[in-house]
């Protein structure tokens, strides 16, 4: 049949009756979580993208409100729970920058250390999720191989494998021990083989390449006009990391261990490549920390009352008792002053902050999170149009939406 | 740090009063100055003093919080992509029907966190190009984060019909 | 000699006994996983776990081709009616794990929108305690599930009519008071329905 005879709407005309609505979710395992996308498709091509979130919406931030500094940090972790202890950082980060404390030099070190390997855990699950979603497995295996290394690592630390809540006002739950140390030396020992795999894997594949390079372009103006902060900032060219432009714990000591991953792509391949260039970085940082991280106690001294004394100081000293006492029973506790406070973090999903306003009590009178992945989703829709419908998870995956920050 | 607020000064005398603790900066509008300034204030921000980077909007309820004056305040953390400064613009509203201005024409990325801010305070935006509930069901009629309303709700959440093992 | 010299050549069983044998060697898990802890169902179904030893690997995302929902994570209000019409969706016979505190119980998370156990909307044959449960718990609860089928599992599904009980939880600690709860405006069920046009 001759093409002509068919009737073809001119550009004008090509409008509602050729598109059709396509629900995307929330249950959906190019999701990952709960995200729902309502996609206005004109054949195979997204002509719009709305989000619809608030599928995983519990309450954080009313929680926040009714539990106390300490408390809190076990809601915290659930918070972007493929890096659970880089939010545990900056939640204590900004209540020790509310009651002014100044942690001790081990412990900043300590959770330097942490923060980096909750960071490489992060940028794991993200690129792996991202390739099998593209349907790479052997690359996903692999990154949880190192992952479950991570684990191992925050188990041994902290006695938990997934939530460690190890940090508290102050300081830590408790000094890491030898074991701790040795598995982050073996770690750090066996990691750049696996990352060279996962490199070798995916950087010259051409299915992979040719299916992230070019999709979901975001300008630099575009990433600065959305708040776009981490990785996806700096994949469109955004040179800004909290870690370079505001260094808090042990950072001012690292700047020379490690550069700022930039790229000017845009697009899913550039935000594969700054994650997986990060994971070096943050190799670099742990081997810095490992070497020059200076002993001492790891928590701040009994006498400026906001730390938790360990059992032994509980028992047999009658300063730690009264401590004890003073930090649970839950009238007294902590005396901040009455105003409020922003602090953040560069976390792995981006810049992760706290506006913490305090009332003068040992809680929040308001908890209230910045999240990067909620931030960064609100630019998928503008990524998203004139993309085919099979670049949506390619696009999801190299956006690292984790559901329980976005929707809190 | 010093610089923006001259700029500020010349150019809304009196419009606003200036605190600061630990290292953030803070610009605040009283309910009564906010809805006029805002919007410029912020423009001015953006395109003179460099801010270009809407770090967040936070919503804030301040019912019976001590020495407060006014009940809403919605805070625009703003930074400096080129010189990584941050300052803080801190707007207040008042009941029964606490209204600011948007800044979406300004960034793109103010549209959600703006929507989330009525979500959970019920602040109106005006100008905003789609302001409905973002997090909670449309349903909802409440305003989750007002402090008068309770942590565990009023019985919402269990407002669903039960499945029994024979009818599935 | 050959094995076949020493067997019969017919073997007397039951056939819902077969059945279920069978049956409990093939669960079709449908990953219901909204949040942390179905990261740990990953990491239970990837390298080092392998989930895939207990006859439970075929992870299908459609409803419609397994009998075996985990629900993962935490089940907030706007996602109670999604979950619900994914189970009815399920064809018999189908069990349900509940994965974790918040899944079993709302966990931490005793908040205005999270839903305090899924148990009070649907019934669910194993609990996994834990915030969240490492994968050798949820390896034993598919286990402990392969038990109940085979000692409860019938060829037809016959068992599962006589469930007509609701098997939630009766009595609830720190439950609303009666003057504090009121039956909340709005039909939430429909709430994956947008009802402001999108425009």
């Amino acid at each position: 049949m001759p093409v002509d005879v068919l009737p073809i709407a001119d550009e004008a005309g090509a409008d509602q009756e050729f598109l059709y609505t396509l629900n995307f979710g929330p249950q959906h395992p190019a999701t990952h979580t709960t995200l729902r996308l309502v996609l206005t498709l004109d054949g195979e091509t997204i002509v719009k993208a709305v989000p619809d979130i608030g599928y995983l919406h519990s309450g954080f931030e009313k929680l926040g409100e009714d539990l106390d500094f300490n408390q809190y940090v076990t809601v915290v972790d659930r918070m972007n729970y493929i890096s659970p202890f880089a939010n545990e950082v900056s939640w204590h980060h900004t209540v020790e920058k509310l009651l002014g404390i100044e942690v001790t030099p081990r412990c900043k070190y300590l959770r330097v250390i942490l923060a980096e390997l909750a960071r490489i855990n992060d940028h794991l699950l993200c690129v792996g999720a991202a390739a099998l979603d593209l349907g790479a497995l052997t690359a996903f295996l692999y990154a949880f191989n190192e992952r479950e290394k991570i684990y191992n690592i925050f188990e041994a630390a902290s006695g938990q494998r997934f939530h460690p809540g190890f940090s508290r006002v102050g300081g830590l739950m408790n000094d890491i021990t030898d074991d701790v140390a040795r598995l982050i030396r073996d770690f750090l020992a066996t990691f750049p083989k696996a990352h060279a795999d996962v490199v070798r894997l995916l950087n010259r594949n051409r299915i992979f390449v040719d299916r992230t390079k070019g999709i979901g372009v975001l300008s630099k103006a575009d990433a600065i006009s959305f708040s776009c902060s981490g990785p996806v900032a700096r994949a469109s060219g955004v040179v800004r990391d909290l870690r370079k432009d505001e260094p808090y714990l042990a950072y001012p000591e690292l700047q020379s261990a490690f550069k700022v991953v930039c790229s000017t792509g845009g697009d899913c391949y550039a935000r594969y490549h700054v994650r997986m260039e990060e994971i070096v970085e943050s190799v670099n940082i742990i081997k810095a920390a490992v070497e020059n991280i200076p002993s001492g106690p790891v928590n701040v001294a009994l006498n400026d009352k906001v730390t938790i004394p360990d059992k032994t100081a509980t028992y047999r000293s009658i300063e730690g008792l009264i401590q004890h006492f003073e930090l649970f029973m839950w009238n007294r506790q902590w005396a901040p002053p009455v105003n409020e406070v922003y602090g953040a973090t560069e976390t792995a999903n981006g810049e992760l902050g706290f506006y913490l306003v305090s009332d003068g009590g040992p809680r929040a009178w308001r908890a209230r999170t910045r999240p990067p992945s909620f931030i960064h989703f609100a630019a998928f829709p503008s990524m998203m149009e004139g993309h085919q419908i099979s670049d949506v998870p390619a696009v999801l995956g190299s956006l690292n939406i984790i559901a329980a920050e976005l929707d809190r | 740090m010093p610089a923006t607020i001259d700029t500020l000064t010349t150019k809304f005398p009196g419009a606003f009063t200036v605190s600061a603790f630990k290292d953030n900066a803070r610009v605040e509008l009283a309910a009564e100055t906010a809805p006029a300034v805002l919007f410029d204030l912020l423009k001015c921000l953006k395109d003179e003093c460099g801010f270009d980077f809407l770090a967040d909007v936070a919503g804030i309820d301040y019912l019976n919080y001590p020495g407060a004056a006014d009940r809403y305040a919605v805070v625009y953390a703003l930074a400096n992509t080129a010189t990584a400064q941050r300052v803080f613009v801190k707007a207040f509203a008042n009941d029964p029907d606490p209204e600011l201005p948007s800044a979406v024409p300004l960034w793109k990325g103010a549209e959600w966190m703006e929507r989330e801010v009525y979500d959970m305070f019920g602040v109106v935006f005006r100008g905003h190009p789609d302001l409905r509930r973002i997090l909670m069901p449309s349903e909802f009629t409440s305003y989750p984060l007002r402090k008068d309303y309770p942590l565990r709700g009023l019985g919402e959440r269990h407002n669903f019909p039960t499945i029994t093992r024979a009818e599935s | 000699m050959a094995m076949t010299g020493y067997l019969p050549d017919f073997l007397v069983t039951k056939l819902d006994y077969v059945a279920s044998m069978v049956r409990k060697h093939s669960l079709w898990p449908m990953p219901f996983a909204t949040a942390c802890c179905g990261i740990e169902l990953m990491a239970t179904a990837s390298s080092r776990y392998d989930i895939a030893r207990f006859g439970s690997e075929a992870m299908r995302f459609s409803p419609r081709q397994c009998d075996l929902m985990i629900v993962a994570g935490r089940v907030v209000m706007k996602m109670v009616p999604v979950m619900q019409r994914i189970w009815l969706q399920m064809p018999e016979p189908k069990w349900c794990i509940s994965m974790g505190a918040c899944a079993s119980s709302g966990g931490v998370f005793d908040a205005y929108a999270t839903v305090q156990g899924i148990d009070r909307f649907l019934p669910v044959d194993v609990y996994v305690p834990g915030c969240p449960p490492r994968p050798e718990q949820l390896i034993r609860a598919v286990l402990d599930i392969q038990e109940k089928v085979q000692r409860t599992g019938t060829i037809d599904a016959r068992e599962f009519a006589a469930r007509s009980a609701y098997e939630g939880p009766t009595a609830l600690a720190r439950e609303l008071g009666a003057e504090e709860a009121i039956v909340a405006p709005g039909d939430y069920r429909t709430a994956t329905r947008l009802r402001t046009p999108l425009n």
